[in-house]
């Protein structure tokens, strides 16, 4: 990793410090300023897809925990946000929780399930792992669509987000919540990597075995990983339960859960800032394939009205298969190659 | 009685159209340990192909096959080239996330092209249904059962028998020690995958013959992911006997647990084998083991 010439650390800390200089302070701060400040500018729609983006954003930072990290591949993740939003959806609507009491409630459940579904972690590995967590994503969401007390196969509503007796029922109220609760958990997923934790989970990726010999214990850190990534993902759950206030079991299916993988490997396996403009760029691609798709539809009239379900499926492809064939490592190693190339400037090392 | 030896036969039928597409992923999976979870989706398309093959541009239907499988043994040759060949040493990730964009893209490219119609076959197999004592069987599953019988033999022979074969089971033992000894692994890998697209080719036939073409073919490839991992991720015999038994539990638990819970429970009961099959006994019934002791 290059830093900007000058710039040394005398110590751990420093050394261990995410922001170096002082131009990257006044860009961090001048950038969280812009954060809290969009919703006075932005167009309402623009402020829906920054919540879409923020609530999808803390889902897949967990999968990266899971996935990037530690190299348990999930394909199941889409049914631990569906754990979050349908027990944050029973602790407001049923026990009449308010909801920044069911809101971390929802992510411990959810962390608890998630423990209970990594155990098979434990025994298997690779393919299997992720043929179990196909498995259990569809077996969770039969249970959901199965049981009467979530409403069964017609959805359940849930109660607005409510402090004192102001109700964020808006966008742009809304919008407050998902980003203080995304920087917070951004700022959590980045200190577990960078702990003592994050070096274990890596090690467990890369050679489980060795990780073992060297005397890391890969039970309690797999495990732990599936806690994260699910506590994370139950948050975001609840955040979406609350957001759209009508959630149904078929709003988390398998090709969501297959999104958030691509997200990972779009973004960058095994960095948060990667998962940052993995998120960004996915969900900003399905926003322009939704803009695109009535004029394709128009142009092609042959296609019609299932122009929008192909294109899309077009896209994703599309994008997965050509990231992967010509940058594995995703637009972080991209950006990072920038940045580097910025930095050492006329020098090419 | 009756009622569970009708529901026994026509899951044993169904079961072995569900081998014949385990089949494809089992030989991709034997050759480059690579499970295509895109084999769905090729099924779908070379079904869709077929279609308009027999249809719209009527031709005979020994003609419409043979351009089928010319066109399957093409397309496999270029997916493998251009898509699998740069994943090569690449992590289990990469690999997984390429066939699911693969199967994205195709679902897409179908969907594209035919629509979100579903089409029928002309009539290729004869469809009467047929009676033997109390049960009846529609002969398209009697066929299709045939056909998929026929195929395993046929592919039995060849791993077993010819010289492709076994240069086929010896790299996916070990694709170096392959390389060092002569076997083109390039070739191999090629190959491979140009069989499991013509093994998906004639499944989407048949599957297409008993269902009818529709754009949701593609969730076949899915459910059958029971099928593989119980029958042995490398085993052409376990899928052949995997299959039938997944086609039963799916039928009897239709017939018998259906009507308690209200649907829906066939389709997951082999997902709740996934998991049993998991945690016993990883490698399936004929899988290779590899032993880790952690």
């Amino acid at each position: 990793m290059h830093l900007p010439s000058g710039t040394y650390s005398d110590s751990y800390q420093k050394d261990m410090a995410v922001i170096h200089t002082r131009w990257q302070w006044f860009l961090f701060i001048a950038f969280l300023l812009a954060l809290f400040l969009f919703p006075l500018f932005g167009t309402t729609s623009l402020v829906h897809l920054l919540n879409s983006i923020g609530i999808t954003l803390i889902a897949v930072l967990g999968l990266q925990i899971l996935t990037g990290y530690t190299g348990q591949i999930s394909l199941g993740h889409s049914a631990f946000i569906a754990l979050g939003a349908y027990s944050s959806a029973m602790l407001s609507a049923k026990l009449g929780l308010p909801f920044f009491l069911s809101l971390p409630l929802s992510g411990l459940t959810t962390a608890v399930a998630g423990l209970l579904i990594g155990l098979p972690s434990l025994r298997i590995k690779g393919f299997y792992l992720a043929m179990a967590t196909i498995a259990s994503q569809f077996i969770i969401i039969f249970i959901i669509g199965h049981l009467k007390i979530t409403g069964g196969p017609y959805g359940m509503s849930v109660p607005q987000a409510k402090l004192g007796s102001f109700i964020f029922a808006s966008e742009r109220s809304y919008y407050y919540i998902v980003l203080i609760v995304g920087i917070i958990m951004t700022f959590v997923a980045l200190n577990i990597t960078r702990t003592r934790v994050g070096r274990a989970l890596i090690a467990i990726r890369d050679n489980d075995l060795a990780a073992e010999l060297l005397g890391i214990n890969i039970f309690y850190y797999k495990l732990l990983s599936f806690f994260v990534a699910s506590f994370f993902a139950g948050i975001a759950g609840s955040l979406q339960a609350h957001y759209i206030t009508v959630i149904h079991p078929e709003q988390f299916n398998l090709t969501d859960s297959i999104w958030y993988l691509g997200m990972i490997i779009v973004g960058g396996m095994g960095s948060i800032t990667g998962t940052v403009f993995g998120v960004g760029f996915m969900m900003i691609l399905r926003e322009l394939v939704d803009i695109a798709s009535p004029i394709v539809a128009s142009s092609f009239p042959a296609i019609g009205g299932s122009a929008f379900a192909a294109l899309g499926q077009i896209v994703f492809g599309l994008v997965i298969v050509l990231f992967l064939i010509f940058e594995p490592r995703g637009l972080y190693h991209r950006w990072e190659m920038f940045k580097a190339y910025y930095r050492l400037h006329p020098f090419s090392y | 009685m009756t009622f569970f030896l009708q529901l026994l036969l026509t899951g044993l039928m169904v079961g072995m159209v569900y081998a014949v597409v385990a089949l494809g992923f089992v030989l991709i999976f034997k050759a480059s340990s690579v499970l295509n979870f895109a084999q769905g989706e090729f099924l779908l398309f070379s079904a869709y192909f077929l279609w308009t093959l027999l249809i719209p541009l009527h031709l005979p239907v020994w003609l419409a096959f043979l351009i089928l499988l010319v066109f399957a043994a093409v397309l496999g040759l270029l997916v493998e080239r251009l898509t699998l060949r740069p994943m090569i040493g690449q992590p289990l990730v990469a690999v997984i996330m390429m066939t699911l964009g693969l199967m994205a893209l195709i679902r897409g490219i179908v969907q594209l092209l035919w629509g979100g119609v579903a089409r029928d076959f002309p009539q290729v197999l004869p469809i009467e249904p047929v009676s033997l004592g109390g049960i009846t069987l529609s002969q398209q599953y009697i066929w299709s059962f045939i056909i998929a019988v026929a195929m395993f033999i046929f592919f039995y022979v060849f791993f077993q028998r010819t010289k492709q074969g076994l240069a086929m089971r010896a790299t996916a033992a070990d694709q170096q020690v392959a390389q060092a000894m002569g076997i083109s692994v390039k070739r191999v890998l090629a190959m491979s995958w140009i069989i499991s697209m013509v093994v998906a080719a004639i499944g989407g036939f048949l599957l297409g013959t008993i269902n009818g073409v529709t754009p949701f073919l593609g969730v076949v490839g899915l459910k059958v992911l029971p099928v593989v991992l119980m029958g042995g991720m490398e085993s052409i015999g376990g899928a052949a006997i995997a299959g039938p038994l997944i086609g039963i539990l799916e039928s009897l638990a239709g017939g018998y647990i259906n009507p308690i819970i209200g649907g829906g429970v066939n389709d997951i009961a082999p997902f709740f084998v996934i998991i049993i099959v998991l945690l016993i006994r990883p490698y399936g019934l004929f899988g290779l083991k590899r032993i880790e002791r952690i």
